[in-house]
């Protein structure tokens, strides 16, 4: 637990969330000044000034997350000028996505789908990929930065008493985020220069966010020994969560338990799949269809799906597809999406109902991949959700006291059961979709003979990740029931087992516990037992390991045996010794220590040997520290 | 191949709808443009046609009282920037500026669905619409004393005093909010919709 910040403290005025999404930016926030002992002020979604067309500017609660620079020639400076920022290089939120949808060569979109991807260099300005040369490239990094410029802009010029970065800020990211990421998410808040940051994971949020929608009462809703599974699926990508209730003296404690794999699968692949559908469907009929004829079907589809997936008597909605030219008569390309395509699509094909021991197809494999988004291979989101609960059977046996991983060498429902279940993103506004969801996953429950879960109404499926946010800010002031969670994996470092070369086969590894499962915040782990010499001016790489089903390695342990699927390889870590004071070639022999900062990211540190035997003890003088960089540069 | 036999008879609906919504859209533009909007489309409309076929001492006679009508002239950004968001979204523009003549209903029913979905998206998401009368239409309704004449008209056989019984013919329209976007300043609101050159 980090200790708990006062709001005079903090010198906040306002509790912010911002939800940093793949497509959508939201920013909300809580006023803690107006807040009374024990309930919170109404939480406000900020609406965003941006421009929706040239010249024109508009507020909308969403921000998209698209970028464009315009050519110099293209649009009037005055065009694109903002109420706080006359002389804008590049633009962001709808009118860069409307302009992208012309010119894709210009336009930055999924950052955070790149920011990641471990398989880039995500500091490398390479956005938008493959454009022509003479279009400016930035990095993932920046279009993030971008982002929160914009709404710190927004923010500051409607609140220019109480300036955003004095504020309490939450920033949400995915659970799955692997340390690198959750690391550069930070890096791109740090340019905004934050004084109270924080990182909180998506589906927790999205538990913050019911939990302030019920209000008191969302103690009668859950019971200790409830397990509750969080299903988000938003535009750009499916992030799914455990989370167990237990009891501490007296009091429903939330632990977040387990978190999925990072799955890169959500509405925009949906659209994209209609869309491509009703392509096949007029090719049949003779019609080829241009690619600004697919960007409009996509966008048309987006909203026919809508009416398709609610409970009504529509069966089929008209797609018509004007011409680009002033002539609309006679130019207009028509089709109809029907109630069965959108079934058989989006349902069947995104939700299909498999059983429990139906796994995605091929696993995701992330260090040697081309320049391209490592988008999940496997559309069904239900074998997603199996492989997941599948693979996180035991996950709450440590917090309610239960025994499911002895259980499941005798049973064959071999996964964790839910008993309730929190939705959130917008794909599952739909309320066929939902239903689906829950069906499929009580079916399950039901073949393993156990209650089926039950349905966590929650409010605004759109913005209630920020909202949670944002709550969460004011629970942290000590107010209200606080997730507790820690990494949400253990880390591990690579060592070659020492023993004699045999030809042809490589030495075996082992696996060194430096970050255990569920280290909180602001703690740190005691240094490694095993040395590392490194070399003195050159960098030294690791190999790196994260583990999101071993929870009992405590940090230190060296591991020379794990079940496949236990360990997946993250990329290389490297350490840089700078040649300071030492010379150059000279090996130091270090240990390792990690500590999770207080803004949530994981920080592994080399420590000097040396010096730490004796003056450790007396206290005298702090041993060298280098840090060791997860993000590496090529 | 266009056999869309089953869009035929929906496309006169289609059609009149669409003007529907155009009268609509631009009942809703004159209220944009003036601070007071019922009282000012109340005296524009009637005052032209009123000119033209005779002199009306009406306005001049319970003379003491009311000030002659202060007219005011519109400001046209509102109503440039409407009609740029309504070509925008709807290709309003576009679509009158065709002869529909020559073309066949299930033509003109195409090019309607996308002027309806647009149009309907562009009042939606700009302004806030009421109907003035929740009563269902071709029911009979009462008038009590007092009622507010901008936005009731009384038609047919005007005669008597208050309460009024009457058939509601038509449960009116209001505007009760407007989130027009923001013009930027220097920003050429006479171009409805630019050109457009693909390098």
């Amino acid at each position: 637990m980090s200790e708990t910040h006062q709001a005079g403290e903090s010198g906040a005025r306002y509790s912010i969330g911002i939800d940093l999404g793949t497509t959508h930016c939201v920013l909300s926030y809580l006023d803690l000044s107006a807040t009374s002992e024990d309930s919170p002020a109404e939480v406000q979604v900020l609406a965003i000034p941006q421009l929706s067309q040239p010249g024109l500017i508009e507020e909308k609660s969403q921000l998209p997350s698209f970028m464009y620079q315009p050519h110099e020639a293209e649009l009037q400076q005055s065009d694109i000028a903002l109420p706080w920022n006359a002389n804008q290089k590049v633009i962001a939120g709808n009118i860069a996505r409307q302009l992208g949808s012309k010119t894709p060569i210009r336009l930055v979109a999924s950052a955070k789908s790149w920011l990641c991807h471990n398989g880039v260099d995500r500091r490398e300005a390479f956005l938008p990929p493959g454009s022509p040369d003479e279009v400016t490239k930035i990095s993932p990094l920046d279009a993030t930065v971008e982002y929160l410029e914009h709404l710190q802009q927004a923010w500051d010029y409607k609140f220019p008493d109480t300036p955003l970065c004095e504020q309490e800020v939450t920033i949400t990211i995915p659970a799955s985020f692997d340390p690198a990421a959750r690391e550069l998410t930070a890096e791109a808040a740090s340019v905004i220069d934050f004084k109270h940051l924080t990182l909180l994971e998506e589906p927790q949020a999205a538990v913050y966010n019911w939990i302030k929608a019920c209000g008191d009462k969302w103690r009668d809703h859950v019971t200790v020994g409830d397990i509750i599974l969080v299903v988000d699926i938003g535009g750009g990508t499916t992030d799914l969560s455990l989370v167990a209730v237990t009891e501490d003296e007296g009091n429903l404690t939330l632990n977040r338990v387990a978190v999925g794999d990072h799955i890169l699968l959500g509405g925009d692949n949906m659209d994209l799949a209609l869309a491509y559908r009703l392509k096949a469907k007029l090719a049949a009929e003779g019609k080829e269809l241009q690619p600004w004829q697919i960007q409009a079907i996509v966008h048309a589809c987006r909203d026919a799906k809508e009416q398709l997936l609610l409970e009504n008597d529509i069966n089929e909605v008209a797609i018509s597809i004007p011409s680009r030219g002033s002539k609309l008569l006679g130019n207009t390309l028509r089709t109809t999406l029907t109630r069965d395509e959108v079934q058989q699509t989006l349902v069947e094909g995104f939700f299909p109902k498999v059983s429990i021991d139906e796994h995605p197809l091929a696993a995701r494999r992330s260090a040697l991949s081309q320049k391209g988004l490592p988008f999940a291979q496997d559309p069904a989101v239900s074998r997603h959700l199996a492989a997941f609960l599948s693979k996180q059977v035991d996950a709450a046996d440590d917090v309610l006291g239960t025994n499911n991983a002895l259980d499941a060498h005798t049973d064959t429902s071999n996964f964790i059961k839910p008993s309730a279940i929190l939705f959130n993103g917008g794909v599952l506004k739909s309320p066929v979709l939902a239903e689906r969801t829950l069906a499929i996953i009580n079916k399950w429950l039901s073949e393993a003979c156990a209650e089926p879960a039950r349905l966590l109404s929650d409010s605004d499926l759109d913005l209630g990740v920020s909202i949670g946010a944002s709550y969460y800010g004011y629970v942290k002031q000590g107010q209200g029931v606080r997730i507790r969670g820690g990494l949400a994996s253990a880390y591990y470092v690579g060592i070659e087992s020492a023993m004699p070369a045999i030809p042809g086969m490589e030495a075996p590894l082992e696996a060194l516990c430096v970050a255990p499962f569920g280290m909180e915040e602001g703690s740190e782990t005691k240094a490694s037992e095993a040395e590392f010499g490194l070399v003195v001016g050159e960098p030294v790489f690791f190999r790196f390991f994260g583990s999101n089903v071993r929870r009992h390695d405590e940090a230190g342990m060296q591991l020379d045996y794990w079940q496949e699927g236990e360990l997946e390889e993250l990329p290389e870590i490297q350490a840089t010794l700078p040649a300071e004071g030492r010379q150059a070639g000279e090996v130091v022999p270090v240990r390792l220590i990690a500590r999770v900062s207080e803004v949530g990211t994981l920080k592994l540190e080399a420590i000097a040997i040396s010096n730490t035997s004796e003056n450790s003890a007396t206290g005298n003088s702090k041993p060298e520290r280098w840090h060791i960089e997860f993000d590496v540069r090529d | 191949m266009n056999f869309d036999l089953s869009s035929l008879p929906t496309t006169f609906d289609m059609f009149h709808l669409i003007l529907a919504a155009l009268s609509l859209i631009f009942f809703a533009l004159f209220l944009t443009n003036s601070k007071n909007g019922p009282e000012s489309t109340q005296t524009q409309p009637p005052q032209s046609p009123a000119s033209k076929l005779k002199p009306e001492p009406a306005p001049e006679q319970p003379a003491p009282q009311p000030t002659p009508a202060q007219l005011k002239v519109a400001s046209p950004d509102a109503a440039l920037q409407l009609l740029t968001l309504l070509q925008q979204d709807a290709r309003f523009i576009d679509f009158i500026n065709e002869d529909l003549s020559s073309f066949s209903d299930a033509d003109i029913g195409a090019a309607a669905r996308v002027v309806h979905e647009g149009s309907k998206k562009t009042l939606n998401t700009y302004f806030t619409l009421e109907a003035l009368r929740s009563e269902d239409e071709e029911t009979r309704i009462s008038l009590p004393a007092g009622f507010n004449a901008s936005e009731v008209r009384l038609t047919g056989n005007v005669v008597g005093e208050a309460p009024f019984t009457g058939t509601l013919i038509h449960k009116g329209w209001k505007v009760i909010d407007i989130k027009l976007p923001k013009i930027a300043e220097g920003h050429d609101v006479s171009i409805l919709a630019p050109a457009e050159v693909e390098l």
